[in-house]
Formats: structure tokens, C-alpha cells, sequence
């Protein structure tokens, strides 16, 4: 603070207030709907103040989409999607800083160009490939030398189908490049005086350097890998490989539906919980991760 | 910009990017090339030779006016989203670095939408807003008088997808704007006040252009999030209608390719997407370049 101004500091916190409640409404409003029965739900307009059906909202959401399962298949495609972006960006990173090979700047571009399309400016090529991922091998056989083949391998309706196409990541792998490069040439030539592998080097020294930038990285691919929708929503068609994200709106009531909006909202709540959680508790890494992961 | 500490090797390299190089070729620059082709060319049903048709499918793309108003649509709802989310967020930086008390609580409270997925964050919204379910929607209908229905008037779904989208970014702009506002020297603020700035005036010809540059930065990932990201919110609230009001481009692509499967027309419509990104991309590059060379 730099002065004092009394006005001023009513008009702050009268601002602050809206502000807040703006936020913070929706989520609120999520939760109270979540905690009562249908027949306080249907009620317009809906009391504001908690009920006590929140368990048994969460159950019977639970019985009436595979919850369970869906929940378990975000949090294994955020996770898998967490922990492969990171290796492969700070593996080619540390390719492309400590090592000096021919195409060197080639592989580089081809790796910034992934920055520029996200999925959803190629859903149908993409999702062809995802369908067999290995048409390409055809294709490429096929105009070398006109021989047909019909290689096939779907990841439709798989865990490799959620994850792969979604861990490859220039913004990572320039993160980490950009680290690496501060780190001073003193310490890998020591290493190699003391006669350490490159492979030693990395896992004795560049990867415990690399620990802030990594747990901070991971908050930010973690909820980026669970709030994952377009993907999942074409590569998934069974119930029991649709993450939560997608399988919520299943829940949603139609129009012509019983107007479970607590089941729904009790479902939407499970499935902020880990997201939210981990932005709350890690909220100094998810910040610099936010920051570091956009320069 | 190379180590001069650099490891002679001459596959291992190439080993440690090569997932990453994989994964691009596979998922990026295959469906990128497919996409191309699928533009230009029209495939003989019958399994013939496919013929190059030069700009046909773009041409046909631009008959009537659907792909323009989807166009015009997407600007609209671009502008309207980067406005508003920049401007919450940047007033809620602003609201909460002048406060002293609950500075923690109100910042965790303001990064909140950040954890939550956009299909989510768009089925709490279209709650809050139902018209007779939602607090907002009976508010407005009930007890203003307003005929309020986002499932049957074009603007209302407009406005409620914009609101939708804006609330889901204003956390991202807070976090940049709270690291800007705090990068700003506190002597240069002192140094106003002693020469009878007013805290508007501050504001103004200080704060503001200051952040100039976290304003452009993030006017452009704004820019890039209301075009594609938001793809869950329409999924979720108004599937691009009532009437095609909130058609826009990214839902239009999926519409076209996944529920109408026209091949070339959602081909065409890649390659313009790709076209904008990339421009973008380019875009903010050249920004960031230059930010660097001033600090």
C-alpha cells in the first residue's frame, strides 16, 4: 500500500466482493445442487444453502454411468500424459543440447511445428491415424514400391490411443532446452572428466537439477491431461474407456429426462475434486509452471 | 546459443529424441500432409484415381454465407472472450495486490477456474443459466420479466458461451497479471504519488503501459484459447446452435467431418485453421523475440 484513501479502499473491496462472488458462484451453485434431492432440485428457484443428499448423489451417479471406471481412466490418461511429456521433452532436449548430430536442426523445427497445430485444426486426419496408426507404413510402402500391404493396428478405444497423440510437446521440450542451456558448461565437462556416460550424466546431474522445473511442469500437464475433451471424445466410443470429463455429459438431463441435475452436479464436483486439489496445494508450482511453461 | 561441452556420440542421440520425433511425424505432420491432400483432391468414389481439383473445395467452402457467418461468429465470440477475461482478470490482479488482508484466499479463490475442464466449467454455466432450473435463468425470467432462453434464442447462447468461456480464462490472465503488477519497481509508484499522481492517474499512464507487454502476450494466447480450447464449452452447452449462433469454426470442422462426413470440406476447413495458427504462431514469435531483446 502505497497511500491511504479510505475510498478507495471501500471501492476495492466492494469490487473484490463481486469479483469473488462471480468466481466462485458457479462452483458454489455445483456443490448446493449436488446436496439435495430432485424434488428441492426442481424447485425454482433452488434454495442456496446445502442439503444433505451429497452421498447419496455421488452414489447413485455412480450406478448410473460408470463412474468408477471413468474416473479411474482420467486419472490414468492424466497421469501416463504427465509423466511421457515430460520424459520425451526432457530426453530430446538433453539430445538436442549435449549432443551435435546431422539433422540436428531439422528434428528441431519438426518439433517447434507441433506448437503450431493444436488437435482440434486436424481432428479428422488425426483421428484416421489413431484409427490404424499404422496406415502411414502403408501408404509409404505403397508409393515406394507399389506393393500393397494392410498393416493394422487401431488405438481406438485404448489407453496408448488417449495418451500418445497428446505427449508430444514443443512448449516442454523448449522449457527444458532453455534450462539446460543455463546450466554451466563446467559441470558436464567435469562429469566427463570423471569419466561419466552421457547417460550418467543425465541421471546423476541434469535430472536432479531439472526437479523444480519438472514438479512444476507436472501440475500444469497433469490438469491439462484431465481436462482433456475433444480427444478422448473422439477416440473413446465404449463407456468403459470415456474419461469423466466426457462421460459427464451423459448425466446431463435431456429434455425429455427426469431433471437429475443433482446427480450431475454430484458427478461434476467428483470430478473437479482432483484438478482443483492439485492447483490448491501445489499453487507456487503450478504458478511458475504456468509462467515457465508459456515464455 | 550451443554448449560448447558436447558429447561425441553418434546414435545414442539420435535414440534419445526420437520418441518425440515419432510421435510428431505420426500425430502432427502425417494428418497436417493428409489434410493438405484431402483439400486439393477429390477421391473417385469408386476406388479410382483421385483428381486435383485446385481450389474447388475451398470455392464451395465460400458458396453461401455459412462459413463466413461461422467465421464472423468466431470473431465476435473471440473479441467478446479476450476482452472480458482479460479485463476481470487484470481488475482482480489489480483489486487483489491492493488488499492486505485474505491476499492468499482471494488468490487461490481467483485460480480456481483453471483447474476445471471447459466442457465442465460450460455444463455449470448452462445450470446456472437454465431457464428453469438455474438461479440466473429464473432470476431473469421470473423476476425481471426477460425471456430469457439460451436453447431457443440465438444471442442468449451466444451471450451465455461467452460468459462461459470468459469466466474458464480469467485465472490464466490473473496469474500473468499478478507477476507483471509485481515485477513493476515500487519506487517508480512512490516517486508519482510524491508528485500528487492520483491512484487513476497511476494507473493509467504508469501501471498500464507497463504491462504492455503482458497485455499483447497474452492478448494472443487469449486469442488462441477462445479459437480452439473452447470447443467443450459449445459441446457441452449449445452444440453450436440454436440456428448456428454459436457455430463456431473449431465445432464447425468437427460438425462437418464427424456428423456431416464430408471429407473435403472438413479437409478445407483444416487447412484454413492451420493457416491462421500458424500465422499466429508466427505472430507471437516475432513478439517474444523482440521482448527479449529489450530486457
Amino acid at each position: 500500500m502505497i497511500e491511504k484513501n479510505k475510498f478507495l479502499d471501500i471501492l476495492t473491496f466492494v469490487f473484490l466482493i463481486i469479483g469473488i462472488i462471480f468466481i466462485i458462484f458457479p462452483i458454489y451453485y455445483c456443490f448446493i445442487a449436488a446436496t439435495h434431492d430432485l424434488a428441492t432440485v426442481m424447485k425454482s428457484p433452488m434454495p442456496l444453502y446445502p442439503g444433505v443428499e451429497l452421498f447419496h448423489n455421488f452414489q447413485k451417479a455412480f450406478v448410473k454411468v460408470n463412474m468408477s471406471q471413468q474416473l479411474i481412466n482420467s486419472f490414468i490418461m492424466a497421469m501416463s500424459i504427465t509423466i511421457g511429456k515430460i520424459s520425451i521433452s526432457i530426453l530430446s532436449a538433453f539430445a538436442l543440447i549435449y549432443f551435435n548430430f546431422r539433422g540436428k536442426n531439422i528434428l528441431f523445427w519438426m518439433i517447434f511445428i507441433t506448437l503450431m497445430l493444436p488437435v482440434e485444426v486436424r481432428i479428422l486426419p488425426t483421428y484416421e491415424v489413431a484409427s490404424n496408426i499404422l496406415s502411414p507404413i502403408n501408404k509409404i510402402i505403397h508409393v515406394l514400391s507399389n506393393i500393397n500391404i494392410n498393416l493394422e493396428f487401431s488405438l481406438l478405444n485404448s489407453y496408448s490411443g488417449l495418451v500418445i497423440p497428446l505427449i508430444a510437446s514443443a512448449t516442454a521440450t523448449f522449457l527444458f532446452r532453455q534450462f539446460f542451456l543455463t546450466i554451466p558448461d563446467e559441470i558436464c565437462d567435469a562429469a566427463k572428466i570423471d569419466g561419466a556416460t552421457p547417460m550418467q550424466f543425465f541421471f546423476k546431474i541434469i535430472l536432479p537439477l531439472s526437479k523444480t522445473n519438472i514438479a512444476s511442469l507436472a501440475v500444469i500437464i497433469f490438469v491439462y491431461g484431465w481436462n482433456q475433451y475433444l480427444w478422448p471424445l473422439l477416440i473413446t466410443t465404449s463407456p468403459n474407456m470415456k474419461t469423466s470429463v466426457v462421460g459427464l455429459q451423459d448425466l446431463i438431463p435431456k429434455v425429455d429426462e427426469l431433471p437429475e441435475w443433482n446427480v450431475a452436479m454430484a458427478a461434476g464436483l467428483l470430478i473437479l475434486i482432483p484438478p482443483t486439489l492439485i492447483v490448491i496445494i501445489m499453487q507456487k508450482w503450478f504458478i511458475k509452471g504456468l509462467i515457465d511453461n508459456e515464455k | 546459443m550451443d554448449k560448447k561441452s558436447i558429447y561425441p556420440h553418434r546414435f545414442l542421440p539420435y535414440f534419445l529424441i526420437a520418441p518425440q520425433i515419432l510421435i510428431t511425424f505420426v500425430f502432427f505432420i502425417w494428418p497436417a500432409g493428409v489434410a493438405l491432400k484431402q483439400a486439393f483432391l477429390i477421391s473417385d468414389p469408386f476406388g479410382g484415381e483421385s483428381e486435383f481439383v485446385w481450389f474447388e473445395i475451398f470455392e464451395i467452402l465460400f458458396e453461401g454465407d455459412q462459413y463466413l457467418n461461422s467465421f464472423a461468429r468466431t470473431l465476435g465470440f473471440s473479441f467478446a472472450t479476450v476482452f472480458l477475461s482479460m479485463s476481470i482478470g487484470l481488475l482482480m490482479a489489480v483489486l487483489i495486490n491492493r488488499t492486505i488482508r485474505y491476499k492468499r484466499l482471494t488468490r487461490t479463490i481467483t485460480i480456481l477456474p483453471y483447474a476445471m475442464a471447459p466442457a465442465i466449467a460450460g455444463i455449470l454455466w448452462m445450470f446456472l443459466f437454465h431457464p428453469t432450473f438455474g438461479s440466473i435463468g429464473y432470476f431473469l425470467n421470473n423476476v425481471l420479466g426477460f425471456e430469457w432462453n439460451p436453447t431457443l434464442n440465438e444471442s442468449h447462447a451466444f451471450i451465455l458461451v461467452i460468459i462461459a468461456a470468459s469466466w474458464k480464462q480469467i485465472s490464466y490472465n490473473f496469474v500473468f497479471f499478478t507477476a507483471g503488477l509485481q515485477a513493476i519497481p515500487k519506487s517508480i509508484l512512490e516517486a508519482a504519488v510524491i508528485d500528487g499522481a492520483g491512484p487513476i492517474k497511476r494507473f493509467w499512464s504508469i501501471i498500464f503501459p507497463l504491462l504492455s507487454p503482458t497485455l499483447f502476450f497474452l492478448m494472443i494466447m487469449n486469442m488462441i484459447y477462445s479459437f480452439f480450447d473452447t470447443f467443450g464449452i459449445i459441446h457441452t452447452t449449445t452444440e453450436g446452435g440454436p440456428g448456428g449462433a454459436t457455430n463456431i469454426l473449431v465445432y464447425k470442422v468437427y460438425t462437418d467431418g464427424f456428423v456431416g462426413l464430408d471429407l473435403g470440406q472438413s479437409a478445407a476447413q483444416s487447412v484454413i485453421l492451420m493457416i491462421l495458427t500458424i500465422f499466429i504462431t508466427i505472430f507471437q514469435f516475432k513478439f517474444i523475440e523482440k521482448k527479449v531483446n529489450y530486457l
